[in-house]
């Protein structure tokens, strides 16, 4: 049993969902228990998905649990054919589902269905979203291009013009809807064709289509890692193992798929702007600043890469809570000298942070809420996804613009060049010491925890804030005991408005002394 | 009160149901912990259930809360499951290291999961171990809020049933008002002032603000729900020799005038010092309706089942906004608790329990409402076919009961009709 605030990752069923809502043509059919249907505003919620997810749940009560909970696994089953008519179908159990051990793969089987009926097992109480995601992907691939395998000792042939499939893109992904378009256009730029682009907008048909590219790009090696390598064994595809996250990353991406391509190298960077950024002068307190990396295995570790080559860092920590590329993360992590911080357990990361003191965190939402009791600025590089993380403008994390996004996300948290330098020689101005925040994202309240108290930072002398509020000309207003308590059971963010309010009803009907009635009054006269 | 209300209508009392079975499109009984663990501010909600349980309450809440939250799951591994690792010692080593991080915490609740329902992990005899080994520090008490069992509002139901034994019993039979149901706290004071301007009393809150501080009770509790889903809690209290107080809910002028007045009825406090004591905050609400009114009146809405508070909303759009009801839908139909609020509801309306969502979906797209509320798997796909839809989740997180907030509930419906003709996009 393991104690959990927070998690980073849902169970499994949540990735298959993942798949199933990024794909054309597919549907989903859950074993669940009712409640577990509020995976569905996860799509339509933080990622503002117009479409429900394609998936149904039986959404069995207790009192089924005596009956036959199987038949109403059926009966959605046929229902769904029924009413979706989709090219396949995805069926498997939830937690719950999976203890009552009804076999949905099997019952599926006998109902006879003229589609490919995938049957997914994914164990809840050992494996979580990723994992989740990386089967369902990978057993859908091999049951639609399955049957497209060549004989063993056939040769492929090469395309006449190079052509790839680009892995791993889901729904709910990191920025995965616009480092799609930006991978794309770097082939585009070697003149490689994208054959596939899959789960994200792909069809069960096209998945059966696979084999026809030449080699497969793997953006997220936590979803398409394991599909990939079933794709090299059976065509013969070999696959990317760099993801261009960075600027050194994607130069070097583009030598890779150059040489799987057979095409010569190149890239037009002219739209790439952070090496300049960050050797232009005003980078120079960049350098050495201490920063904490933590998210999936991918963005941990091409963050580390980019903070230390790119702009100057220095990693203090690495770490990810992608327990199935441990081995991986802990490489990277001996590259800049730390030790991987290998964990599901949020806690354990808020203590690594609140330790080690680094000066930025780039981590996900959650490292967010600690940085932010911590005082230390932080930038999200990672899923979980929060709805922030779904903005309207184009915002990816790979290829040329990539970057650029990277060095604006990452450096706009911290201190600007020269401010940072008045800070250190006026420590002791009270409005002004380094437990504020950089003056252009307004004023946070930095935790007692985080940072010492400001160097002899004064008691600042309190304008005197409860004076009576008397407009210009106006008869003086008092607040009475009552109303003002009772002025403070309105949440704090309406508050100001409601005292504005209220001031602005007595003034104009000549009311001396607030009381709770004329707050209610004043509030009803201004409901709209 | 508006032309509608003063025609006699039979009401749909009796009017039939449309009973569905099929995919309910709800959350389960866990969600209910959101509120429920900033309301009783030295309680902690441990789930004892999986990963997704997890993941729902972090899905439901955690965008919106920033504090560190009085609740946690301990998710059940595979471990646990295959019998390698004793359950009930994995859980009180779990809870020991909670109660050593929150030394704060006074009342533990062990809440049941589908999970824990299904592998039958009795919570009830864990509760009672912990307590002996944590009183007089911390009660541990429990729940279940598993989706097999309850539904969303539910979860609040097991939860204030939970406390019932808890409660400690009235010396002697004096009477005492027990208001039942989390409401906020602005809401409780507005009530308090009316209920002494009224001369009932001694008023007295379930949940309490503080799980130390639980209300007594007794053969002379008479209670008011304050909420429409609180069965099980009304049966535990009236098992305790309370006494129901039969009323419509506290939503709108009219149904807090006559959830008030069936309290003062009790008290025999007279009809003039009830119009007396209602009279101007009753006045107050109504003309900020009035302004309201013109947005809504003659609009459809159609309700998708969420938290059970829809028939008495439906009620008072109807009757005090003029709205027109399409399809009513509540996952569940509480007759005798609701008895009030069906005899006011116009038999136009068609009422629907349970749900077979994509039947349901099916009716509200031929229907083509003004307004649709549902739940937030359904709002924005929707929205997107043009349907100008109201999230039902709001209505159970904002202060709406009583006179002062009659307008802001009525605010909630306007302001995406408003929106959806204010936006030329």
């Amino acid at each position: 049993m393991q104690l959990a605030l927070w998690t980073y990752e849902g169970p499994p069923h949540i990735g298959a969902m993942r798949v199933a809502t990024a794909m054309e043509g597919v549907h989903y059919v859950l074993h669940a228990p009712q409640g577990d249907t509020y995976a569905d505003l996860l799509f339509t919620m933080i990622e503002r998905r117009a479409k429900r997810p394609p998936v149904t749940y039986t959404t069995f009560q207790a009192r089924d649990l005596g009956g036959d909970t199987a038949n109403l696994f059926r009966e959605a089953v046929l229902d769904v054919y029924e009413r979706f008519r989709p090219q396949a179908m995805l069926v498997g159990a939830s937690c719950t589902a999976e203890l009552i051990q009804d076999d949905p793969g099997g019952l599926a089987k006998t109902l006879g269905l003229p589609i490919p009926v995938v049957p997914l097992e994914l164990p809840a109480y050992q494996r979580k979203e990723n994992w989740g995601a990386s089967e369902t992907f990978y057993q859908l691939v091999r049951a639609c291009a399955g049957p497209h395998v060549p004989k063993p000792g056939t040769l492929r042939t090469k395309n006449a013009v190079p052509r790839c499939n680009i892995l791993g893109p889901t729904a709910l992904g990191f920025r995965h809807r616009d480092d799609v378009p930006e991978v794309e256009r770097l082939l585009a730029a070697l003149g490689i064709e994208t054959h596939v682009i899959a789960p994200m907008g792909a069809t069960p048909a096209d998945l059966a289509t696979l084999g026809e590219a030449d080699f497969n790009v793997v953006l997220y090696p936590e979803v398409a890692g394991q599909a990939a390598a079933w794709l090299r064994r059976s065509f013969g595809q070999p696959c990317t193992t760099v993801v261009p996250i960075g600027v050194g990353a994607t130069r070097d991406f583009v030598q890779e798929v150059a040489k799987l391509a057979g095409v010569p190298a190149t890239t037009a960077e002219g739209t790439l702007r952070l090496p300049w950024y960050s050797r232009s002068v005003d980078s120079t307190y960049l350098t050495g600043k201490r920063v904490f990396i933590f998210g999936d295995a991918t963005h941990a570790i091409a963050a580390a890469r980019v903070a230390e080559k790119e702009l100057g860092f220095t990693v203090v920590g690495l770490g990810s809570y992608s327990r199935e590329f441990g081995r991986e993360v802990r490489a990277a992590a001996a590259l800049h000298g730390v030790e991987a911080l290998i964990t599901d357990d949020y806690l354990e990361v808020e203590a690594q942070i609140a330790a080690l003191q680094p000066e930025l965190v780039l981590g996900t939402q959650m490292e967010r809420h600690v940085a932010k009791r911590l005082g230390v600025p932080c930038a999200v590089i990672s899923a979980p996804v929060h709805v922030q993380d779904f903005p309207a403008r184009h915002s990816p994390q790979m290829g040329l613009e990539g970057a650029n996004v990277l060095f604006d996300t990452w450096v706009h948290p911290l201190m600007m060049g020269l401010e940072e330098h008045l800070l250190g020689m006026f420590r002791e101005d009270f409005e002004f010491n380094d437990g504020v925040q950089p003056s252009h994202l307004g004023h946070g309240t930095p935790s007692q925890s985080g940072r010492e108290a400001a160097p002899a930072a004064q008691p600042m002398p309190v304008p005197a804030a409860e004076t009576p509020h008397s407009a210009a000309g106006a008869p003086l207003l008092a607040w009475g005991s009552d109303a003002e308590k009772e002025l403070k059971k309105i949440p704090f963010f309406v508050r100001g408005k409601a005292r504005r309010n209220t001031e602005r009803f007595a003034q104009e009907r000549g009311i001396g002394t607030i009381t709770i009635e004329t707050l209610y009054d004043a509030k009803a006269h201004f409901s709209r | 009160m508006t032309a509608a209300a003063a025609l006699p209508q039979p009401g749909c009392a009796d009017a039939p149901v449309l009973r569905e079975r099929g995919q309910r499109e709800v959350f389960c009984g866990l969600t209910g912990i959101v509120w429920l663990h900033r309301k009783i501010q030295d309680a902690f909600f441990l789930v004892v259930g999986s990963r997704t349980c997890a993941h729902l309450l972090q899905s439901a809440a955690g965008v919106m809360i920033f504090a560190e939250p009085r609740f946690a799951t301990a998710i059940i591994d595979e471990r646990d499951l295959a019998g390698l690792a004793d359950c009930n010692a994995e859980l009180d080593r779990v809870v020991t290291r909670l109660l050593e991080r929150r030394p704060d915490i006074r009342m533990l609740f062990l809440v049941g999961s589908c999970p824990s329902e299904v592998i039958k992990l009795d919570l009830s005899r864990a509760a009672q171990r912990l307590s002996q080994r944590f009183l007089p520090q911390v009660r541990v008490l429990n729940y279940s809020g598993s989706g097999i069992e309850t539904t969303f509002t539910q979860g609040e139901d097991a939860c204030l049933a939970s406390l019932v034994p808890e409660m400690p019993a009235e010396p002697g039979a004096a009477r005492s008002l027990l208001v039942v149901g989390a409401l906020a706290e602005v809401v409780e004071d507005q009530f308090l002032r009316l209920f002494a301007a009224l001369g009932v009393g001694p008023v007295r809150f379930l949940p309490s603000r503080r799980a130390t501080e639980l209300p007594p009770v007794g053969p002379g509790t008479r209670f008011l729900l304050a909420q429409p889903f609180l069965g099980d809690t009304a049966r535990a209290l009236e098992a305790r020799g309370a006494t129901r107080i039969a009323a419509p809910f506290p939503l709108g002028v009219e149904g807090t005038t006559a959830w008030l007045t069936a309290a003062a009825e009790v008290w025999g406090t007279a009809p003039v010092r009830i119009a007396e004591a209602t009279g101007s905050a009753a006045a107050r609400a109504t003309a900020a309706l009035a302004r309201i009114r013109q947005r809504l009146d003659g609009r459809s809405i159609f309700f998708f089942p969420d938290s059970q508070l829809e028939i008495p909303l439906a009620r008072f759009l109807s009757r005090e906004l003029g709205m027109r009801l399409t399809e009513v839908g509540t996952p569940y139909l509480h007759r005798q608790h609701l008895a009030e609020e069906l005899a006011l509801l116009p038999e136009t309306a068609t009422l629907s329990e349970g749900q077979h969502v994509d039947r349901q979906l099916d009716r509200c797209r031929a229907l083509r409402p003004d307004l649709t509320v549902c739940g937030l798997g359904l709002a924005n796909p929707l929205e997107a076919e043009g349907l100008t839809t109201k999230w039902s989740i709001e209505l159970v997180f904002t202060p709406i009961q009583g006179y002062d907030q009659a307008a802001d509930l009525a605010e909630l419906f306007a302001r995406p009709l408003l929106r959806h003709a204010k936006l030329t996009v």
